[in-house]
């Protein structure tokens, strides 16, 4: 079981407040990501659900129990950390086992659990070593390990990628995935990647300054997005804005269109000059300037396009996929 | 240094410093080594000639050698006892956040700018006289009997007053340890359900071994070479004659220069060992 509950919480570090009152409930068994800018709160979030931070009001239930009071070590969560924060003087093995040394578990069942946990995460060759004996990729697994073993009621992921390299990343991506799927435990993470939160939510919950934004699964929030914050987090490319006289035509302060609801049209409404086109094989992302409506339009085509700097191009928007935004930034229909 | 030119240069340019370092060193232990095989007593006849082994001999089989040995082990194992313990407990304090954090450590630090005799003359005087002391005001307030620490144990004061020399030394060292402990590491152990007696069991002891050794040992070069204090408190007496000291003694106060240079040898040959011992116990921490 790991359903955890937040209601009204705040959170103030002397007279700045960093959480302003914020209901959530994140279900049993559900992978649900906290994504937003730097400084939006998110580690601040999860250290309250950690326990690392004290509440300044409100009430963290897990499980429907409180446990607003209750000490890091008894709320039955595991963390991984964004540094790993690998002990560096004990082997993997004792890493790994530390937190079942300290919960007093006997020691036939940690070994049990330490070869369970080793073999899920290919650690095994690499028991005996130091954490600094190995890379990046098997330390991450190690602090998964090392969570792992404590059959939490919810695991806890504070940024786990950022030290990876891209292809790495990529990887761990679906290794957590994966481990997802298997354990079927409710896992909380934060990250300012919108292609982590996309790619691996159940649930994404986007924050700004503290404030929920909007919660939703991935494609939720990705076709319906509340309002224009969310429109440009979520999305790569980012979404196109463009604002004046072509979004009061749709009776809207400003509109949405994402780069790949654009088609090269001869007969399109929109003109416009090629800048830089990024040529990825599968897709071109054309930078397309002078339009008169946006600094910038980024368009995707797929498959190689011909078009080259300088280029003429006309454009146009499937009108189905606009999003319209009021002067307040949210959604308008 | 890739280039045969850079190496020249390097050389050239190191040379002054390792002449003057290699005469600083060499030519004391060649004068000692040499007066060491001679009797030469300066106020009686001055130097007599060869003696082969004699002084050597003699120094060894005084009866104040190996109490001096003892007295030695005795003071320096006891000062790096209480340094390093109360160093790790006051560096754990002062990383602590606190009001006027600046100035405490600052205090922390002074007695480490107080000179040797200088610190040593004001315990003697204002805080273990036995008439006009401190300690015997604070003793006959509580109604006992005030103590003669210097005569009684003298021994234990001369630790006491040599551990409040060095240990601001020790604190400094693992206090700069202390800070450099990875936070998350703390707070994943505290999420794992580490104790606070625990996490610093397991983290911060661990992680202080390194600094913990660097203490020892450079405490252990000065500890060894321990006389400015009991000059000025003891002057050797009450079992408080360290090997330093009685070699002082056979020079100055009997004048034998001789038989001083044989036991400066043995000197050498003890911090050797002791050098040696504490490389094979706590070195190995400094590999990782």
């Amino acid at each position: 079981m790991g359903q955890i509950t937040l209601e009204n919480v705040t959170k103030s570090f002397g007279d700045t407040d960093v959480i302003p009152p914020l209901n959530l409930t994140i279900e049993d068994g559900e992978f649900c990501v906290f994504v937003g800018p730097s400084g939006c709160g998110k580690s601040t979030l999860l250290r309250l659900i950690a326990g690392l931070e004290d509440l300044t009001s409100g009430t963290i239930r897990i499980d429907d129990q409180d446990a607003s009071q209750v000490p890091p070590a008894k709320r039955g969560l595991a963390m991984v950390f964004q540094s790993y924060a690998l002990y560096p003087h004990m082997s993997v093995r004792k890493n790994i086992a530390f937190p079942m040394r300290m919960a007093n578990i006997p020691q036939d069942e940690q070994n049990r659990r330490i070869e369970a946990a080793a073999k899920a995460l290919n650690l095994t060759d690499y028991l005996d070593r130091r954490p600094g004996q190995l890379s990046g990729g098997q330390r991450q697994r190690v602090a998964i390990g090392r969570a792992i073993v404590r059959e939490p009621a919810a695991f806890l992921f504070d940024e786990p990628l950022s030290n990876l390299d891209a292809a790495l990343r990529v990887g761990m991506r679906l290794e957590i995935s994966e481990l997802h799927e298997r354990l079927k435990t409710t896992m909380i993470y934060v990250t300012h990647d919108q292609v982590e939160a996309m790619t691996m939510a159940d649930k994404i919950v986007v924050l700004r300054a503290g404030h929920i934004e909007q919660v939703g699964s991935p494609l939720e929030l990705y076709r319906q997005p509340n309002n224009r914050f969310v429109a440009g987090f979520i999305g790569s490319p980012k979404m196109n804005f463009v604002t004046g006289a072509e979004a009061e035509k749709l009776g809207a302060d400003s509109i949405g269109v994402r780069p790949e609801h654009i088609d090269i049209a001869d007969d399109g409404p929109w003109r416009g000059t090629v800048g830089i086109a990024e040529h990825l094989g599968s897709d071109t992302f054309l930078h397309v300037h002078d339009t008169g409506l946006a600094d910038t339009l980024t368009v995707r085509a797929k498959g190689e396009v011909g078009l080259r700097h300088g280029d003429p191009v006309t454009l146009a928007p499937q009108e189905s996929q606009v999003h319209r935004f009021d002067a307040a930034g949210a959604r308008l229909g | 240094m890739a280039t045969q030119q850079s190496r020249s240069a390097a050389r050239l340019m190191m040379a002054p410093a390792v002449v003057l370092l290699l005469g600083w060193m060499l030519i004391p232990l060649t004068m000692t080594l040499w007066f060491s095989f001679r009797r030469y007593l300066p106020l009686r006849g001055g130097d007599l000639g060869w003696t082969g082994f004699d002084n050597y001999v003699r120094f060894f089989t005084s009866s104040a050698f190996w109490p001096s040995v003892q007295t030695t082990l005795i003071l320096v194992g006891g000062v790096l006892v209480i340094t390093v313990v109360l160093g790790i407990l006051l560096a754990l304090l002062l990383d602590q956040p606190m009001w006027g954090q600046g100035a405490v450590r600052v205090l922390v630090i002074a007695p480490f700018f107080v000179m040797p005799t200088v610190s040593a003359l004001v315990w003697k005087n204002m805080f273990m006289d036995p008439v006009n002391g401190l300690f015997s005001h604070l003793w006959r307030a509580v109604g006992a009997e005030p103590v003669a620490f210097l005569s009684d144990v003298p021994l234990g004061s001369l630790i006491v007053i040599i551990s409040w020399q060095w240990l601001p030394f020790a604190t400094l060292i693992l206090l700069t340890a202390v800070q450099s402990l990875d936070n998350e590491q703390m707070e994943a152990a505290e999420m794992d359900g580490a104790s606070v007696l625990s996490r610093f069991r397991h983290l911060v002891l661990p992680h202080l071994s390194r600094a913990i050794t660097i203490v020892i040992l450079i405490q252990t070069i000065f500890l060894l070479s321990i006389f400015a204090e009991i000059f000025v408190t003891t002057g050797g007496a009450f079992d408080t004659r360290t090997l330093t000291y009685l070699i002082y003694q056979r020079v100055l106060e009997s004048q034998n220069v001789g038989l001083g240079s044989a036991g400066g040898v043995y000197a050498i040959i003890l911090a050797n060992i002791v050098a040696i011992f504490l490389m094979r116990i706590v070195g190995k921490n400094l590999d990782r």
